[in-house]
């Protein structure tokens, strides 16, 4: 371990950086944000002010940008980011079901998306293009096709033993 | 060569109308609109303003342009029932609540529901409601009764150039809301209230006080003392059937004192000091060659603008308070000696800024404020019609003296220019009148000789206009002396404490009416005026005085980064955040760097260990961005230190540590 006497003050020269490459035009927002969003893995609240103050565009517009696109997160994402497809394929294939399902395996509450020790992150989207496997859902960039509540129960089991937890009935 | 087009049959010639909406107006009709107003971008979004051309079907008048030879249907069956069914969807997310709305006298949703004929709403009640926001002085938002128009949006941008509300999420959980959902108090919001002047229901209206204020008159230990600004005396009557601009003084003083109130003053009294002690101050830094241009300060929107985006100009601000709160400190000091009861101060103004101001605690004496309610001139004309006073018949009163004699300087502050032009007076330029600095312009120029110097003014309003011209100021080599600015379009007089909605007609005619009661008036000049003479021999010594600089003047701060104490801009010194949190505070960085380094598993390291020694109560644990400390990824911060290369093993000594 290595200890650091910096105070927790944060310069914001990687936002800067990424400001600077695009210009702080607000028609480069989006880009700008997505980059942001590369770089840090979410949005988070003290970066958007500071674009906002660095651009001259108002914090509310460019929250009403972050929060339009659901592309963009403003809360960080957990190690396994699950994506289930609800597109019209998957949909009537019961993809509603697998959701249910996962929010039971992983004890979520109705509007909660991520568990609270950030193992897992859950997510509908609105096609992921593989109609012919559906219901289909994607952990991480791995796409399991044709799921069912059950194999969706064993996936997760088996990320968790991976990660060395308790496996929950 | 003139166009034409045919509305409803009968031909209309136009010419330089903008939209097509414009064009049917002047035709004499009255097509409904929510989103529509002259003064604002063009939004097209409430789709009531729908009409149908005989080639082009149907479309909406606000975002067409006015074509030769249109044939143009406002009422066809057709448009009838659109119009009637996009009300119908309106009405079916809105609260129908419509008895106790404060918003219920002058409500456009009701009005137009009314003038379209709906009468029923076939759909079922949303269940749930969003929580209401109360945090501000001044405004007060329900999201619950918006109906996305966006009008309050684009005023807060375009016209005011603040941008704290704006639209956020999408369809069907598209809302208006601040930046992070976070209340107008802890936003820059600067209290102008142009928001609630333009908003068609009663998402967003003013913080209403009625109560406090009737209260206060019911109670026989206080003293209940009245000021009127000038711009209610113009605007006041218009609720009564009086014309805009046609002064109801006598009448409004009659009805407070019907209503209870003990002693009605005149809030241009203590306008003619702020011009006394404002022209001393200017002329001192003219002189001793302090900073200049010096900002007028009689705004408290402007003032809190400055304290948010230009704290550098600060110093520049003329440090007169203004005119409500040398009004406050007269009556809480000097009228406190006359009388055995508690002196109970009640503003009425035309602005929703003023309940801001009046709660700054620079404005308090011993804990109280002193002033202790504004009263908006809309909430005075409900108390009036709450006390079943019928105005129109009212016998003129006039004001208690000592703070009840004006000059008209004190009267022309409620419109844009009316400030400086009263300073000017003051300064003995050789002139009265100064007509280079009246009327509707955004930014008006003029340049006035002084024993030799040649003074450059600017007068501004709408703060989108002086945000423009102060990012020019900053840029230019030009001088300015004197720089007043208003934060709402017209001044005062188009505050939002008045009776709405603003339309740029009427606030020309306030302002006229502002001008016509100096021109009636013996005296213009503010030094003239008898009354405050006395005040400074009795009381204030002289302008600028120690004692007149204790009761008159005041301070400012800045207040930009409230919110964001961990902020910090290129080379500025960094606030420390107030330690008064005794928990500990874990952060786990999760930025890409700390991530490839297993943060994650650090996290849920920490997670477990925190489970396990239940120290929840005691450690919270977060995820946090990056700490900019790459090099020593993955790292954490644990309070204010940060640490970098962590491992899992160090997770229990960390946490013993504690």
């Amino acid at each position: 371990m290595q200890q650091t006497a910096q105070q927790s003050l944060r310069r914001f020269a990687k936002v800067n950086e990424i400001i600077h490459k695009h210009g702080p035009v607000p028609a480069h927002l989006i880009s700008i944000l997505q980059d942001i969003q590369e770089e840090y893995r979410y949005l988070p609240e003290e970066i958007l002010a500071y674009v906002a103050t660095a651009m001259d565009i108002s914090p509310a517009k460019v929250f009403g940008v972050a929060t339009f696109y659901d592309y963009f997160s403003l809360v960080p994402k957990g190690k396994y980011l699950i994506k289930v497809c609800d597109g019209t394929a998957c949909h009537v294939r019961k993809s509603q079901e697998i959701i249910e399902a996962i929010r039971r395996a992983l004890s979520l509450s109705p509007h909660e998306e991520s568990t609270q020790d950030l193992m897992f992150t859950l997510e509908t989207v609105s096609c992921l293009g593989a109609c012919g496997l559906a219901p289909v859902m994607l952990v991480n960039d791995r796409v399991h096709p044709k799921v069912t509540p059950a194999k969706v129960r064993e996936i997760v089991n088996e990320i968790r033993l991976k990660e060395g937890g308790l496996i929950e009935e | 060569m003139a166009k034409s087009m045919y509305i409803n049959g009968q031909s209309i010639s136009f010419d330089q109308e903008k939209n097509l909406l414009e064009v049917i107006r002047k035709a004499g009709i009255e097509l409904p609109t929510f989103c529509y107003y002259s003064e604002l971008s063009i939004y097209g979004a409430c789709r009531m303003c729908l009409v149908e051309e005989e080639k082009r079907g149907i479309m909406a008048a606000c975002s067409d342009i006015p074509r030769d030879g249109y044939r143009i249907w406002t009422h066809t069956p057709a448009l009838q029932t659109q119009r009637k069914r996009t009300m119908e969807l309106l009405l079916a997310n809105h609260p129908r609540e419509c008895t106790v709305c404060s918003r219920n006298a002058d409500c456009k949703l009701r009005e137009i529901s009314h003038k379209l004929g709906v009468t029923q709403i076939r759909f079922g009640e949303l269940a749930g409601s969003a929580p209401v926001d109360s945090s501000s002085a001044s405004i007060i938002r329900d999201p619950n009764k918006c109906i996305l128009c966006g009008d309050c949006v684009r005023m807060c941008e375009e016209v005011q150039g603040v941008g704290v509300i704006g639209f956020a999420y999408r369809g069907s959980e598209a809302t208006v809301t601040t930046a992070f959902n976070k209340p107008l108090a802890e936003v820059d919001c600067i209290d102008c209230g142009q928001c609630a002047a333009v908003c068609p229901t009663g998402a967003l209206h003013v913080k209403e006080q009625m109560d406090q204020v009737w209260a206060a008159i019911h109670d026989p230990g206080k003293l209940v003392v009245a000021q009127i600004a000038p711009a209610v005396k113009v605007a006041f009557g218009e609720a009564f059937g009086m014309q805009p601009g046609e002064a109801a003084t006598g009448k409004i003083i009659a009805a407070l004192k019907k209503i209870g109130f003990d002693q009605v003053y005149d809030t241009s009294f203590a306008a003619d000091l702020t011009v006394i002690e404002e022209s001393f101050e200017f002329s001192r830094r003219l002189e001793q060659g302090e900073k200049l241009p010096l900002f007028t300060t009689c705004c408290p929107s402007w003032v809190k603008y400055a304290e948010l985006h230009y704290p550098q100009l600060l110093d520049h601000l003329s440090t007169c308070r203004s005119p409500q709160q040398m009004f406050g400190a007269l009556a809480k000091s000097y009228l406190r000696q006359q009388t055995e009861k508690d002196i109970y101060v009640v503003s009425i103004m035309p602005c929703t800024a003023k309940k801001f101001e009046a709660g700054r605690p620079e404005f308090s004496s011993e804990g109280q404020p002193q002033v202790d309610v504004v009263l908006t001139t809309q909430e005075l004309i409900k108390m009036v019609e709450t006390a079943g006073i019928a105005f129109g018949e009212l016998e003129e009163d006039i004001f208690d003296m000592p703070f009840g004699f004006s000059t008209g300087s004190g009267n022309i502050f409620g419109v844009t220019g009316g400030v400086t032009e009263a300073v000017l007076r003051n300064l003995a330029v050789d002139q009265v009148f100064f007509k280079q600095l009246r009327g509707a312009a955004g930014v008006k120029e003029a340049q006035v000789e002084k024993d030799g110097h040649l003074l450059k003014i600017a007068v501004i309003h709408g703060l989108g206009n002086a945000k423009t011209f102060l990012d020019q100021l900053g840029q230019s080599d030009e001088k300015y002396h004197l720089v007043e600015i208003m934060a709402c379009p017209g001044g005062c007089i188009g505050g939002a404490g008045q009776p709405c909605p603003p339309a740029m007609k009427i606030r020309e005619k306030r302002g006229k009416g502002l001008y016509a009661l100096d021109r009636g008036m013996q005296l213009n000049l503010a030094k003239d005026n008898p009354i405050a003479a006395r005040m400074y021999q009795l009381w204030l010594k002289e302008p600028g005085s120690e004692e007149a600089h204790r009761h008159l003047h005041t301070s400012y701060h800045s207040r930009k980064r409230i919110q964001l104490a961990e902020m910090t801009f290129g080379d500025e010194a960094p606030e420390t955040p107030p330690q008064t949190d005794r928990q500990a505070e874990i952060s786990v960085c999760v930025g890409t760097c700390c991530y490839t380094k297993g943060s994650y598993d650090l996290f849920q390291t920490f997670y477990h260990a925190i489970a396990e020694r239940k120290l929840e109560k005691r450690v919270s644990l977060q995820a946090t961005f990056c700490l900019e400390n790459c090099q020593g990824s993955p790292c954490i911060k644990i309070g204010d230190k940060i640490m970098g290369q962590v491992s899992q093993a160090d997770v229990a000594d960390l946490l013993s540590d504690l």
